[in-house]
């Protein structure tokens, strides 16, 4: 995947599959600590242990289109070719939760690419499911949750083109200004 | 700063819109983009921007955009399927950004559906 936001839109997508609710992302950037951390929590079906144990062996998958599942191992390669590594959780019935960590300044991490494009083609492609985004930088911090635009537009689908593109305006101009004019 | 409060400006244009328009009716068209680890890590995500910015544009009403998971030929991704009602469903394969385009205008406005894009013309092709 040539961006990590790509990686999310995948994992995530994982979440959708599993039936969540609520899909919470988190993407926390800490130069001083030289670190990315990026989370992806559900509370979809979860998985068993024996699942959970093979999730990052390529030839795993829930599939039946076909015999191979990369999203989790290319999401571990990306994060362990920067010392990084990824974990994963999971619970039946109450969700998974999988973070991966990297390197941030490390010459082979991916960069983070098109969030705000990850976090409308999610909600777009799930708009009754609940997405939260916390994104920070060195501290400074912003949180987009669907919960109050749905409330908000009173039943109107959040996939409308208008809504999304209003919710894609609103989640670039506060990563901007996070960013402060860094790139992550 | 955008802010929710012009939210509920947008939520009243809707409401109208939405009321306008009604229920999808059988002349709707379906664009079906696969959005699995494989449509995805070919370009998948451009794609669908492109399609849903493209119906946005053209005020193409009776199209509706959607995902869908893999649908099984990793290798064609970024993979687009249309549906027409009482026709047979056209798969086309490698669909960037431009073809997505592309589709549109010719297959969905036009009525003429891109044969060089298609699935089964890559499959004898190659």
């Amino acid at each position: 995947m040539t961006e990590l936001a790509l990686h999310i839109l995948d994992i995530a997508n994982n979440s959708t599959r599993a039936n969540a609710t609520e899909i919470k992302i988190s993407v926390v950037a800490d130069s001083r600590e030289d670190l990315l951390t990026i989370s992806v929590a559900d509370n979809g079906c979860g998985m068993s242990e024996e699942l959970l144990a093979r999730v990052t062996d390529p030839f795993a998958t829930t599939r039946t289109t076909r015999k191979v599942g990369l999203g989790i191992p290319l999401f571990k390669q990306a994060a362990e070719s920067t010392g990084g590594a990824l974990t994963i959780t999971s619970k039946v019935g109450v969700g998974t939760t999988t973070t991966a960590t990297f390197t941030l300044s490390h010459i082979d991490r991916v960069p983070m690419g098109d969030l705000t494009a990850t976090m409308t083609t999610l909600i777009g492609g799930a708009p009754e499911t609940d997405f939260v985004l916390h994104y920070e930088v060195d501290g400074r911090a912003y949180e987009f949750d669907t919960s109050p635009v749905r409330e908000i537009m009173e039943g109107i689908p959040l996939s409308e083109p208008e809504v999304l593109g209003y919710i894609g305006e609103m989640i670039a101009e506060n990563i901007e200004n996070i960013n402060g004019g860094i790139i992550i | 700063m955008k802010t929710l409060e012009e939210l509920q400006a947008i939520r009243e244009r809707m409401k109208a819109k939405v009321n306008n328009r009604g229920v999808a009716d059988a002349s709707d068209f379906r664009i079906v983009v696969g959005m699995a680890t494989c449509g995805i890590a070919a370009g998948a995500r451009n794609t669908l921007a492109a399609l849903t910015a493209e119906v946005e544009e053209k005020h193409l009403d009776n199209v509706i955009v959607s995902q869908t998971g893999c649908i099984g030929i990793c290798r064609f991704e970024p993979v687009v399927e249309v549906f027409e009602p009482g026709k047979e469903k056209v798969t086309y394969v490698h669909v960037d950004a431009e073809r997505a385009r592309q589709i549109v205008a010719s297959h969905i406005m036009n009525g003429n559906p891109i044969n060089e894009y298609t699935y089964s013309y890559a499959v004898k092709e190659n």
